[in-house]
């Protein structure tokens, strides 16, 4: 019987078109009240190989990838042979007989044969599977199968009448296949779930960057990157938003600065490899102190390495890219309400602070679909920090701060001059020493008055354990000190990475053991931390295969980090 | 001639004596001038060489960027504002060789932006190398056996990929460098000139004594808008037509025909934000 929970993974092919499924079947899920959360992994290809959907359903609010499967949905020849080590005796497999070798059941596993081509008939399966599967999960999960229909009706409403019918036989023949099954789930609802929204990290981070009075991106598509650009260019005449694929990222990251500079709230969207080709704009943002919003999407390196796969291992990257000393500010969002808010955050800390922003996400975190709060945006929407020339302007106008006003072309009566190489303060060459001293001054200050984004703890304030995470590992982190139920451990979230947060040594200092939590090969967070705040962590659990850390796998090796 | 671009302060330039940018300054003051543009309502996106140094001795707005990297910018500046002139101006190497590939797209974009490459068959500031367009067999301290690679003819190139503004000048022509200066800020389009500018420290080959034996300024009879006949006239070297070689009806340009400025014309970074309609979108999810 489930009724806490249960974990059903989808496993097909790329090209069977269950991409569409997935939102409306989380769309499905906050409107008929269940707490969910989707993840996926896939093969770094158009059509073929072998792609999962992990759809967990709980009756309690999730955020994290398990590996236990209780039901596997199998799509296809290879559905069955990569998700082996995650079946247990317990576990159901549908799926047409020809794909289920007998060992499964052999196993134990309750195998539920379904023929897809009897069933569908009439229906192309190529084209229709989808929503039968969709028909499927809303039958299984007691889910309103009146809202599912409206939910296809609207999905498919430009391409006719005749498509949408045929859709909804589709979900209709799934949702009248399982009603005889007798499979035992019976996760309670929660009214609360009705009223969120239900979004990918993909689409947290646009609407944050929207929300921060975006009005412009370049970018070169580069998975897992694209999305935004793709969230952006759709949503363009709409919101206000000047687009364009440029020819390559170091293209990109000028025209990003070329556009602050002349008033836009530009930001560019890329992964490990053009991000290393927009290292030397970085520094340029650094010189002519331009504000910049760099979405840093990270898969496993170096090189190409797994294209389609996730990794934490740019932090490096993030924090040291670009020649010369100048300020950042790095932000790991590791849910999707900091995504958006974090997203948002960084045009505006870009802009009053003058400096480059990186946002730094992963595959796992962009591609997963989970579920926050509606937000209302009335309060939110910022001025920018703009100000109308003088003639006598000048661009970089020494002050106590170190932040200068800053002007835009053709805004009022001065000249704004921006120069890459050191410059005076009405932004002309200079080769004077003094000069340059004063302006590396100048530029490093400026983030003195910024405040933190605080890592929020979670646990027993009086901990004696501490374990430190950033971005992405947040929800499977939390689940797996949940189950844990220690009030001896404490988990630190960091949304900001850098700077690194005051309060850092201190919630170190408190903790016996700390340990970090890191999806990359040396701790990359955790050396930042020994070189900022002097605090050794030699206990590091670090996962570097391409994959997200599962809960199951978080609990064996805390359990084990805490018991040496 | 007092123009309003004057810069008061320059007590010296980073040029040699004798450069050619010399004189390029000075006829780009006066087209600056003529077109009685207005210095707040021009901008000059600039990369890194000598030639980029350029409107560090303007009155005029200036993004002074990375080497090879003034086109993006000058495009997107274009992009978010443009009700400004906006030019990209920089030497040989920095257009043609570290910046070649934005060269290529921004032709294909056609913003509305004038494109001043300052050309003089070699790499100054660095001391003496090959540029893109050197001419086969010159010496330097790198190609010692003189340069094996074909030069790049940046005009046929433009041509090409279909720019509809594509004309060379030299500096030792002031006159007709000027008006050509004036006739591409005032094309509606992307409009490149590839302006030959002797290097007095580091090309004994390619002297002013040189390019005035090796150019002519085109005649008046010249058609311009006859573009396999200016692809021809645009491959011929030694003599170099001197002038505008193409010239077409551009078009909407790439700035024009963004889904941004479909239905509201008004610049970006005067447009207010409206959270209205971003609690609209969130509502969608």
């Amino acid at each position: 019987m489930f009724d806490k929970e249960i974990t059903i993974v989808l496993s097909g092919e790329a090209g069977q078109g269950l991409n569409t499924i997935e939102s409306l079947l989380m769309k499905l899920l906050t409107k008929s009240g269940k707490h969910a959360f989707l993840s996926k992994e896939f093969m770094s290809r158009v059509r073929g190989g072998n792609n999962t959907t992990e759809i967990r359903i709980s009756s309690d609010s999730i955020y994290a990838f398990v590996d236990k499967i209780d039901l596997l949905i199998v799509l296809g020849q290879n559905g069955i042979i990569r998700m082996e080590k995650r079946l247990t005796a317990d576990t159901i497999i549908i799926g047409e007989i020809a794909n289920i070798p007998q060992k499964y059941a052999e196993m134990g596993c309750r195998i539920i044969p379904v023929d897809f081509n009897a069933i569908l008939g009439d229906l192309t399966v190529g084209i229709f599977l989808n929503n039968y599967i969709f028909g499927m999960l809303t039958g299984l999960l007691s889910c309103d199968i009146e809202i599912a229909q409206s939910l296809i009706r609207n999905h498919f409403l430009a391409k006719g009448e005749e498509i949408i019918a045929k859709n909804l036989t589709a979900f209709q023949r799934g949702v009248d296949f399982l009603g005889g099954m007798a499979i035992p789930i019976s996760i309670k609802t929660d009214t609360a779930v009705t009223t969120k929204i239900t979004l990918s990290g993909t689409e947290a981070i646009s609407i944050g960057a929207i929300a921060g009075g975006c009005n412009f991106i370049a970018a070169y598509p580069m998975s897992p990157s694209t999305g935004v650009l793709v969230n952006l260019a759709k949503w363009s005449s709409e919101y206000g938003i000047a687009v364009e694929q440029a020819e390559d990222e170091i293209s990109a990251i000028n025209m990003m600065l070329g556009a602050w500079y002349a008033g836009a709230r530009a930001m560019v969207t890329t992964s490990g490899g053009g991000f290393a080709l927009m290292t030397e704009g970085m520094s340029l943002a650094g010189c002519i102190e331009s504000p910049a919003v760099i979405h840093l999407a990270q898969r496993p390196g170096p090189a190409t390495g797994l294209p389609t796969r996730t990794e934490q291992g740019d932090l490096n990257l993030a924090l040291y890219a670009g020649h010369g000393d100048f300020p950042r500010i790095i932000y790991t969002p590791g849910n999707i309400e900091d995504a958006i808010m974090l997203s948002s955050k960084a045009f505006e800390m870009a802009d009053q602070y003058q400096v480059p922003v990186i946002l730094l996400t992963d595959q796992y975190f962009l591609d997963s679909i989970g579920m926050t709060d509606k937000i209302n945006f009335t309060e939110s929407t910022a001025a920018n920090h703009i100000i109308e020339t003088t003639p006598d302007y000048n661009r970089y106008d020494m002050t106590p701060s170190g932040i200068s006003p800053r002007g835009i072309p053709g805004c009022g009566e001065g000249l704004v001059c921006v120069d890459s190489d050191e410059h005076t303060e009405n932004g002309r060459i200079t080769e004077d020493f003094d000069v340059r001293t004063d302006m590396v001054d100048k530029r490093m200050r400026k983030l003195t008055e910024y405040v933190d984004v605080e890592p929020e703890l979670i646990g027993n304030k009086d901990y004696s354990i501490l374990i430190i995470g950033w971005g992405s590992t947040f929800g499977a982190i939390c689940e797996a000190l949940k189950r844990m139920n220690r009030d001896d451990i404490a988990f630190a979230y960091f949304k900001q990475v850098y700077p690194i947060p005051k309060i850092t040594r201190q919630l170190m200092s408190q903790a016996k053991i700390i340990i970090s939590v890191e999806n990359n090969a040396t701790g990359q967070f955790a050396n930042l931390l020994k070189m900022e705040t002097l605090i050794d962590i030699p206990k590091k659990i670090l996962k570097y295969n391409g994959m997200p850390f599962s809960v199951e796998e978080l609990i064996n090796k805390i359990t084990g980090a805490i018991s040496i | 001639m007092k123009t309003r671009f004057d810069y008061a302060e320059i007590h010296d330039t980073a040029w040699c004596p004798g450069c050619g940018n010399m004189l390029l300054l000075k006829i780009l003051r006066e087209a600056l001038e003529e077109l009685q543009l207005e210095p707040t309502k021009v901008v000059i996106a600039s990369g890194i060489g000598q030639a980029a140094k350029m409107p560090q001795y303007l009155k005029l707005n200036f993004f002074n960027g990375l080497h090879g990297r003034a086109l993006p910018a000058a495009t997107a500046i274009k992009m978010v504002n443009p009700e400004l002139t906006v030019i990209a101006e920089g030497g040989d190497g920095d257009m043609y060789g570290e910046g070649g590939n934005h060269f290529l797209h921004a032709v294909r974009r056609n913003p509305n932006i004038t494109h001043l490459v300052h050309n003089n068959m070699v790499y100054g500031l660095t001391q003496g190398q090959a540029s893109p367009t050197s001419r086969k067999g010159f010496v330097t301290p790198i190609q010692t056996a003189g340069v094996i690679n074909e030069p790049l003819n940046p005009l046929t190139l433009a041509i090409a990929l279909g720019a509809t503004f594509v004309a060379r000048a030299f500096v030792g022509k002031q006159d007709e460098t000027r008006e050509v200066i004036k006739q591409a800020i005032q094309h509606h389009g992307y409009a490149l000139i590839d302006i030959f500018d002797p290097c007095v420290s580091f090309n004994k080959l390619n002297t002013f004594k040189w390019y005035t034996e090796n150019t002519y300024v085109i005649d008046s009879s010249y058609d311009p808008a006859d573009k396999m006949n200016a692809y021809k006239k645009a491959s011929e070297e030694s003599p170099f037509p001197l002038g505008i070689l193409y010239k077409s009806d551009t078009g909407p340009t790439f700035e024009e025909q963004l889904a941004v400025y479909e239905t509201d014309k008004t610049s970006l970074y005067r447009r207010q934000r409206n959270s209205d309609v971003l609690n609209k979108l969130i509502n969608t999810f």
